[in-house]
């Protein structure tokens, strides 16, 4: 019965050596941890933004605002279709309803117009439904609607695009320990350690960037504009030094053809301002449009706001152009990444966000190490006066538990969180459960009068399954705290799932392998449980 | 070397004597747990309800009131201040705004704005903005959380055991809940979301309690097939006292350390589990026992199964 196989033996010591090598790079202090050896397993446990300090932002896109801009381009499509030769007449074209219709003046046109309506969408995917669908009704009547399946697309890939644009505005060097990620189907999760003013991020983050460049509609007539009412071909954008002003629907260049874009000054003022260079596309339609309208205003639009509205004063043929407006140094610069970074593909709003000063987090893990020390401590005193011999062994593995949680969480690149501690001193208890059902259960065999060796036997054997039991519980609630829990509590479960495996592997294992050891070697007359 | 013993060997405590009475306490107490919750709610924080929280620490005392009049000038709502420990550290909280979702977090903004420039030296600590759609979501997402693991235990110790016993558990769990969200009704403590994680942790450690004792009942069933149900459970129960003692000693020891030393943050947390022991130990001894006798289990119970060899627990009931 103590009977320990050779292999058993091996297996149990190794499982606790590697569980200990992979747990020391992270009690190293980092400057030592860089020079651990590279052969060694170097992960190292990262420490949550609740310890280490840092903002966490989490961004959600704005339907509303996606839908609107997706009606108002396939507008402007339809628009420019319909133009094409052969023309087809039609009246206004509307966009209620999140739907784009338009009357046919010539009925026998109608399927001309819908075929080609057809054109301007798109296949989704392998399934056979296009991005839009385009629909004739009473004989004149076309309308175009967006398919869900489109919608879902669009904002799949929008998802994508926004996390990588977010990326490279937070960190143009992509040097620091970030972390972007999408959540769910239309949010973004922004993690930056180390920052605990999130307000320069948030703007950062904030603006969509849309950069579109309009010649102003100087038939308008500013009563008009006043009231908010555009001519034909124009709409009504408001300024950012206040007021409001009227420019051309039709975009003469716009941001999407960049290619760099950073801050400077302005030759003849001196005022900081944000110089662009365009690509070779941009570059033509730009020199082309400044050509044609040379001597006229053209309006600088940023995000539906317009910036300013300069005149063309000679035509701009090199692809370098300046975006002058009310800016600071700093404002500038912001723009300039923004712009660098790329045009957000829907716009993102802030709608949860959590910080933590570094000095906070070094004080609440200070705290947490000192109490996790303490309460380690008392317990073990605790299971010495009530358990003797058997105690030094629970303590044993008590410590060895401590390092396979650290180890394991290593392995596994998993974060420390502060109620990741508290699940670490709970698991703690955990640990010390499965020793005293073991011990309480060998006292009660003594007490029924079977021999020591048999005792400690039964005592371990009749144990496990009280103690599989009590832990699979254990196991269930933290597996189901880890997949439906968010932040803390995940932080919480993860501990504890991981906490509650080592300690059943401690006690069951650990302790049974040293009690038999020792028990071979002495075989005991009495024993002091 | 003298061993401390904190039950003495061989107890013989007939705890289902008052199990009548314990089954009338514990029924008005749950329910009174309940209709307290109903009437007074729950102090929810907002991870639950959405809103502004913002910690600063101040270079110079701060009079509350001082304090409290330029928040509540900055027009966003009611502020509830909460001091922390002294004259230079507040915590305070700000209701979600009206408006859209993506003006809560602006309302931190500019608490941030004022703190930093009415009161020189001053640092914020910590700042949280959850808005309403977001904390709806973890409203939902914590209480599926308790629920499913209340049913994924209770089908577990029916699966291991015999229906009565997944019966048996899952009041046992119910009651422990209800006790703990009544009091934190009572003592207005505020409900984040690491009380979902200690709510879940007291249904966990209370089934340990439970599982240990059942395990001991299924035991006993299979060994004294003469013996009558209620002096079975006296005895099982008396069996496992020594360990039920032990343990939550150790528990709670870790536990007021935590309290006591560790960062403020999980004090909300450590307090319900302390809590929580003291609940689960009672229950698993005077809920999940006595179900047993009503359902009607009898020294048999486990016999079939033995004959058939099909649903026979493994005898080491340990998959390694």
């Amino acid at each position: 019965m103590l009977d320990f196989p050779r292999w058993k033996v091996l297996a149990i010591w190794l499982t606790i050596a590697v569980g200990i090598l992979l747990a020391i790079p992270s009690l190293l202090p980092k400057s030592a941890a860089d020079h651990y050896p590279r052969f060694l397993p170097h992960s190292r446990i990262s420490l949550g933004l609740d310890l280490a300090g840092g903002s966490q932002l989490l961004e959600e896109a704005d339907l509303a605002d996606a839908a609107k801009h997706r009606l108002t381009a396939m507008e402007e499509n339809v628009r420019t279709e319909l133009r094409r030769d052969p023309r087809i007449d039609t009246g206004d074209i509307s966009l209620s309803g999140g739907q784009v219709s338009f009357m046919v003046r010539n009925p026998a046109q109608l399927d001309a117009a819908v075929e080609r309506m057809r054109t301007l969408t798109a296949p989704v995917g392998l399934s056979g439904v296009r991005s839009w669908d385009v629909q004739a009704f009473d004989g004149n009547r076309v309308v175009m609607s967006p398919t869900p399946q489109g919608t879902a697309e669009l904002l799949k890939n929008a998802m994508t695009d926004a996390r990588d644009v977010v990326r490279r505005r937070i960190d143009p060097s992509g040097t620091r320990e970030i972390t972007v990620v999408n959540q769910g189907a239309q949010r973004i999760l922004v993690q930056v350690p180390g920052v605990d003013n999130p307000e320069a991020l948030k703007k950062l983050i904030g603006q969509t960037a849309r950069l579109e460049f309009k010649l102003v509609d100087l038939n308008a007539d500013p009563a008009q504009v006043a009231q908010g009412r555009a001519p034909p071909g124009s709409q009504i954008l408001p300024m950012v030094d206040g007021g409001f002003i009227a420019v051309q629907r039709r975009v003469m260049v716009s941001g999407d053809q960049l290619i760099d874009a950073k801050q400077a000054f302005d030759q003849q003022s001196g005022r900081p301002s944000v110089s662009i260079t365009f690509n070779a596309a941009g570059a033509k339609r730009f020199g082309r449009a400044t050509q044609e309208n040379t001597g006229k205003p053209f309006a600088i639009i940023l995000d539906d706001k317009v910036l300013s509205a300069p005149n063309i004063n000679e035509p701009i043929l090199g692809g370098q152009a300046q975006i002058s407006g009310n800016f600071t140094v700093e404002s500038a610069n912001a723009l300039a990444v923004s712009l660098k970074s790329g045009q957000l593909p829907v716009k993102l709003n802030v709608v949860e966000e959590r910080t933590v000063s570094p000095d906070l987090g070094a004080d609440s893990i200070r705290k947490g190490a000192i109490a996790s020390i303490v309460s380690v401590v008392a317990v073990i005193i605790f299971m010495l006066v009530t358990y003797g011999r058997f105690g030094v062994y629970a303590t044993i593995a008590l410590i060895v538990n401590a390092f396979l949680i650290l180890g394991i969480m290593a392995l596994f690149n998993a974060t420390l969180t502060l109620p990741g501690i508290a699940g670490f001193i709970l698991t703690i208890g955990a640990a010390v459960d499965a020793n005293v059902l073991i011990n309480e259960r060998i006292r009660e065999e003594l007490r029924r009068g079977r021999r020591i060796l048999d005792a400690i036997e039964t005592g371990y054997h009749e144990a496990r399954r009280a103690i599989f039991d009590a832990n699979l519980t254990h196991v269930i609630s933290a597996t189901l705290m880890i997949y439906f829990g968010s932040g803390p509590v995940r932080g919480f479960a993860v501990v504890l799932l991981i906490g509650v495996v080592t300690s059943f592997f401690t006690a069951v294992f650990f302790t049974r392998m040293l009690v038999a050891q020792w028990a071979r070697r002495t075989r005991p007359r009495e024993l002091h449980i | 070397m003298k061993l401390l013993k904190l039950v003495p060997d061989n107890t013989n405590i007939d705890f289902m004597r008052w199990r009548n009475v314990a089954v009338v306490v514990s029924t008005l107490l749950t329910i009174g747990a309940i209709a307290i919750t109903l009437w007074r709610g729950l102090n929810f924080g907002i991870d639950f309800v959405g809103g502004q929280v913002v910690r600063a620490e101040f270079a110079q005392p701060v009079h509350i009131d001082d304090l409290r009049a330029r928040v509540e000038r900055l027009g966003d709502g009611e502020a509830s201040i909460q001091s922390l420990g002294g004259e230079k550290t507040y915590q305070i909280r700000l209701p979600k705004p009206a408006g859209p979702e993506a003006a809560a977090n602006q309302v931190v903004s500019q608490l941030r704005q004022m703190i930093v420039t009415q009161y020189p030296g001053a640092k914020v600590n910590a700042g949280d903005s959850v808005s309403g759609k977001v904390s709806e979501e973890l409203a939902a997402n914590g209480a599926m959380a308790i629920a499913l693991a209340m049913l994924g235990i209770a089908v577990y110790i029916w699966w291991r055991f015999e229906w009565q016993f997944g019966v048996g558990a899952l009041l046992t769990l119910a009651h422990d809940v209800a006790m703990t969200v009544g009091f934190f009704s009572i003592t207005r403590l505020q409900v984040d979301l690491n009380v979902v994680a200690a709510i879940l942790t007291i249904i966990g450690y209370s089934l340990n309690d439970t599982v240990v004792i059942y395990d001991r009942v299924r035991e006993n069933l299979r060994k004294y097939r003469k013996m009558s149900i209620l002096p079975l459970l006296n005895l099982s129960l008396n069996e496992t006292l020594a360990r039920t003692v032990v343990t939550s000693m150790t528990v709670l020891i870790a536990l007021a350390i935590l309290m006591a030393i560790g960062p403020q943050v999980v004090f909300g947390l450590a307090i319900a589990i302390f809590l929580g022991v003291f609940i689960g130990t009672y229950s698993s001894i005077y809920i999940s026992a006595p179900v047993l006798v009503w359902l009607g289990v009898k020294p048999d119970s486990f016999l079939k199964s033995n004959d058939g060899e099909k649903v026979v627990p493994r005898d080491d009931g340990a998959v390694v």
